[in-house]
C-alpha cells in the first residue's frame, strides 16, 4: 500500500514539471493557435544564462533568478516581434516549422556555447533533501515544483478569466479582426502572450535544472508537457495540469509495475489512445468546424 | 504561356519535348556520374538519393495531402530494421526483403492514418511524434533487433551481382529513385493526386464532391510510409551499421525541413531540398576543415564558445534556413525557381 502511494506521489511530482511546460504551451496556443516547439529551448537559454550569472559572475540568487525571469520575458517578446510576426502566410504547418527552426537555433547556440557535458546548477534547495509525510518521501524540490505549478495554474487561470488583459487575449483568439475593431492591439497582445509563456517555461527550466543540467534537458519535459497539454485539450489550463499529472502517474505506475524499459513510450501510447476516443482531448469541448 | 487543351496533355509524363530532352540529359549524367567524380561524391550522391526518396514520400503526405507528420523516422527505422532482419533471419533475397519491409512500413502507415482521420493540427503532430518516438524506443529495447548495440548489414547480392562498393550500390539506388520519382509524378497527376490535393485544400468540400476521405487519407499515409520504409531499407546498406539512436526525433524534423525548404506540394522542390540539406549535412559534419571559415570558427569557438560543441553550428544553420524560408519564401526552392522562370519568360518587362 505504502509503495503504491509512494509511486503515485512521485508520479505527481514528475507530472508537476510537465505541467509547467504544458501551461506555457497552452498559453501561446490559446491566444495565437501556434504550437510552440521552441518552448523548451527558450527556457533552456534562460536557464543557461542564469547558470552563467551564478557561476562566472558570482551573483547571489536573489539577483540571478529575477533577472532570469526578466530575460525570459524579453526573449518571448523579442521572438514574437522579430520572427513570428514576420511570417507571410501563417498556417499551422508554417508556424510549426518556424518554431522548430527557432528551437534548432537556440539549441545549437546553447550547446555551442556551453558544450554537451552535464553541469551542476546551484539552487537554494538541494534536490537531495526530502520531506517525509508518514512513510512517503518527497524531495523538497519536487514539493516546491508541485506548489509552483498549482499556484501558477491558479494565477494564470484567474488572470485569463478576470483581468482586462486576459479577456483581450481571449478576444484575440476568438476573432482577431473583431478584436482589432474593438480597439485591442492584437499584435501587442500576442507579444505579451509570448512573454508570459516564456516566463512560465523559464520557471519550469529553473526547477528542472538542479536535477539535470545539459543542453538536452528540456526535450523530455517539453514533449511530455506538449503531450499533457494535448491530453487536456490544448486550450484548457487546468486540463493541461491534470493531463500532466495523468501522464506522470501512468508513467510511474507502468514503470513500477509493468516494465521500466518502456516507461517513456507509454505516455505517447496513451495520448494516441485518448485522441482516438476524444479527438480534442479530455477537457476541451469538441471543436466542430462550421462550413 | 502555353495552354493546355485537353486532359491527356495535363497528365502526360513529360510536358514537352524540351522537358524530355533535359530528362534524358539528366539520366545520362546520372549514369556517368561515378566515372566523373571521386568516391566521396558517389557516397554523397547515395545519401542524397535516399533523402530524395524520403522527401518525396513525406511531401506526398505533408505537401499534397496537408497532414503533418513528425514521426517519419519511425517508418525509416522500420524499413531499415525490417530489411536487415528479413535478410539475416528469414534468408530472403535483398529485393524481396526490401519490398516486404517497405510494405510493413506502409501497413503501419495505414494504421497511423486511422487515428489521423479524426485529428488535425497539434493533435496530429503529437500523435505522429509519439509514434516515431515509440518505434525507436521499442526497437532499441528488443534483443532480436540488436538492442542498443545495433545491427550490421549483411553482404549484398542481387541474383549474381555482388554489390560491395558505393559505386555498385549507386546504380541500384539511382534506378530505384528515378523509378519511384516517376511513379510519384504519375500519382500526383492522376485521380489519386487530385484527391490528395482536394483534401488538403478543403476536406469537407472534397467529401461533398465524392472524394472518399477515409480511403485517400489512409492511402496518403500508407504511400508516404512505403517510400520512407524503402529509403530506410536502402539507408541501412549505405551506413552498413544501424543503431536505434540514429532514428531520433531530430531525423524526423530534418526530413520535414527537407520538404519545407524544397517547397511544399512540389516534387522538384523535394528533390532540391533533399539534395541541399544532405549536402549541408555531410559538409557541416567536419565544419572546422572548411577552408577559410573553419579556422575563423575555431578561433571564435575557443575564445567565446566551447570547442566541444562546435558541431552544433549545423543545428543553427538548419534552423536559420527553416525560419528564413518560412518568412521570406514560403514555397521554398520551388518558389524561387518559379519566380526566376517567370522573370526570364517575361524579361524585359
Amino acid at each position: 500500500m505504502g509503495e503504491l502511494v509512494q509511486t503515485l506521489v512521485s508520479g505527481i511530482a514528475v507530472g508537476s514539471s510537465y505541467a509547467l511546460m504544458g501551461l506555457a504551451m497552452v498559453i501561446i496556443y490559446k491566444t495565437s493557435e501556434v504550437i510552440n516547439f521552441a518552448q523548451g529551448e527558450m527556457a533552456l537559454l534562460s536557464v543557461f544564462l542564469t547558470y552563467m550569472v551564478l557561476e562566472y559572475y558570482h551573483f547571489p540568487f536573489y539577483v540571478a533568478f529575477p533577472s532570469a525571469l526578466a530575460f525570459a520575458l524579453l526573449l518571448g517578446f523579442f521572438l514574437e516581434f522579430a520572427v513570428l510576426r514576420r511570417a507571410k502566410e501563417p498556417n499551422v504547418l508554417g508556424m510549426i516549422i518556424i518554431t522548430i527552426g527557432l528551437e534548432m537555433i537556440l539549441m545549437g547556440f546553447v550547446s555551442w556555447k556551453f558544450g554537451a557535458e552535464p553541469k551542476t546548477m546551484r539552487f537554494p534547495l538541494s534536490p537531495y533533501d526530502s520531506l517525509s509525510l508518514g512513510e512517503i518521501f518527497v524531495s523538497s524540490l519536487e514539493a516546491l515544483t508541485f506548489v509552483v505549478a498549482l499556484t501558477l495554474m491558479t494565477v494564470l487561470f484567474l488572470f485569463l478569466r478576470y483581468s482586462k488583459l486576459g479577456i483581450a487575449m481571449k478576444a484575440t483568439q476568438q476573432n482577431k479582426m473583431a478584436a482589432r475593431l474593438m480597439g485591442i492591439r492584437t499584435n501587442r497582445i500576442l507579444m505579451i502572450t509570448w512573454g508570459i509563456s516564456s516566463l512560465v517555461g523559464c520557471t519550469a527550466g529553473l526547477l528542472i535544472a538542479p536535477t539535470i543540467m545539459q543542453p538536452y534537458m528540456m526535450w523530455d519535459p517539453m514533449l511530455k508537457g506538449f503531450a499533457a497539454a494535448v491530453l487536456g485539450g490544448m486550450t484548457s489550463l487546468p486540463g493541461s495540469v491534470f493531463g500532466a499529472y495523468i501522464i506522470g502517474v501512468v508513467e510511474n505506475l507502468f514503470g513500477g509495475y509493468v516494465s521500466i524499459e518502456f516507461k517513456s513510450a507509454v505516455a505517447f501510447f496513451i495520448i494516441v489512445l485518448v485522441l482516438c476516443i476524444k479527438p480534442s482531448g479530455l477537457f476541451a469541448r469538441h471543436y466542430v468546424k462550421k462550413v | 504561356m502555353d495552354m493546355k487543351r485537353d486532359y491527356y496533355e495535363d497528365v502526360r509524363l513529360f510536358g514537352s519535348k524540351v522537358v524530355l530532352f533535359w530528362f534524358l540529359v539528366l539520366i545520362a549524367f546520372l549514369g556517368f556520374f561515378p566515372f566523373l567524380f571521386r568516391n566521396y561524391y558517389v557516397y554523397l550522391a547515395n545519401y542524397m538519393a535516399i533523402n530524395v526518396l524520403v522527401a518525396i514520400g513525406l511531401n506526398l503526405l505533408v505537401g499534397y495531402t496537408g497532414q503533418i507528420s513528425l514521426g517519419h523516422a519511425g517508418f525509416f527505422a522500420i524499413g531499415a530494421y525490417g530489411t536487415i532482419t528479413l535478410m539475416t533471419s528469414a534468408h530472403l533475397p535483398f529485393l524481396v526483403a526490401l519490398v516486404l519491409a517497405a510494405i510493413g512500413a506502409a501497413l503501419l502507415g495505414f494504421l497511423l492514418g486511422l487515428p489521423a482521420l479524426r485529428l488535425e493540427g497539434p493533435y496530429l503532430s503529437i500523435a505522429t511524434l509519439g509514434f516515431g518516438l515509440t518505434i525507436t524506443q521499442v526497437i532499441g529495447r528488443i534483443g532480436f533487433f540488436g538492442g542498443r548495440q545495433g545491427l550490421h548489414a549483411p553482404e549484398l547480392t542481387i541474383f549474381s551481382w555482388h554489390l560491395d562498393s558505393d559505386r555498385d550500390f549507386y546504380y541500384l539506388l539511382i534506378t530505384i529513385t528515378v523509378i519511384l520519382t516517376l511513379v510519384a509524378r504519375n500519382l500526383v497527376k492522376t485521380k489519386v493526386g487530385r484527391a490528395f490535393i482536394a483534401i488538403r485544400d478543403a476536406d469537407i468540400a472534397a467529401e461533398t464532391l465524392g472524394v472518399n476521405i477515409m480511403l485517400y487519407k489512409t492511402l496518403a499515409f500508407a504511400v508516404s510510409a512505403f517510400y520512407t520504409g524503402l529509403a530506410g531499407g536502402l539507408y541501412a546498406f549505405v551506413l552498413r551499421f544501424i543503431e536505434p539512436q540514429i532514428f531520433s526525433l531530430l531525423m524526423s524534423i530534418i526530413f520535414l525541413a527537407m520538404v519545407v525548404v524544397g517547397g511544399l506540394g512540389s516534387l522538384f522542390g523535394s528533390i532540391a531540398g533533399a539534395c541541399l540539406l544532405s549536402w549541408l549535412d555531410l559538409e557541416l559534419r567536419n565544419i572546422l576543415s572548411i577552408p577559410y571559415l573553419g579556422g575563423w570558427l575555431e578561433a571564435l569557438s575557443k575564445s567565446y564558445f566551447s570547442i566541444t560543441g562546435v558541431s552544433n553550428i549545423q543545428l543553427i544553420i538548419y534552423g536559420s534556413i527553416m525560419v528564413s524560408i518560412m518568412l521570406f519564401e514560403p514555397l521554398g526552392i520551388y518558389g524561387i525557381w518559379i519566380r526566376t522562370k517567370l522573370y526570364w519568360k517575361t524579361w524585359p518587362f
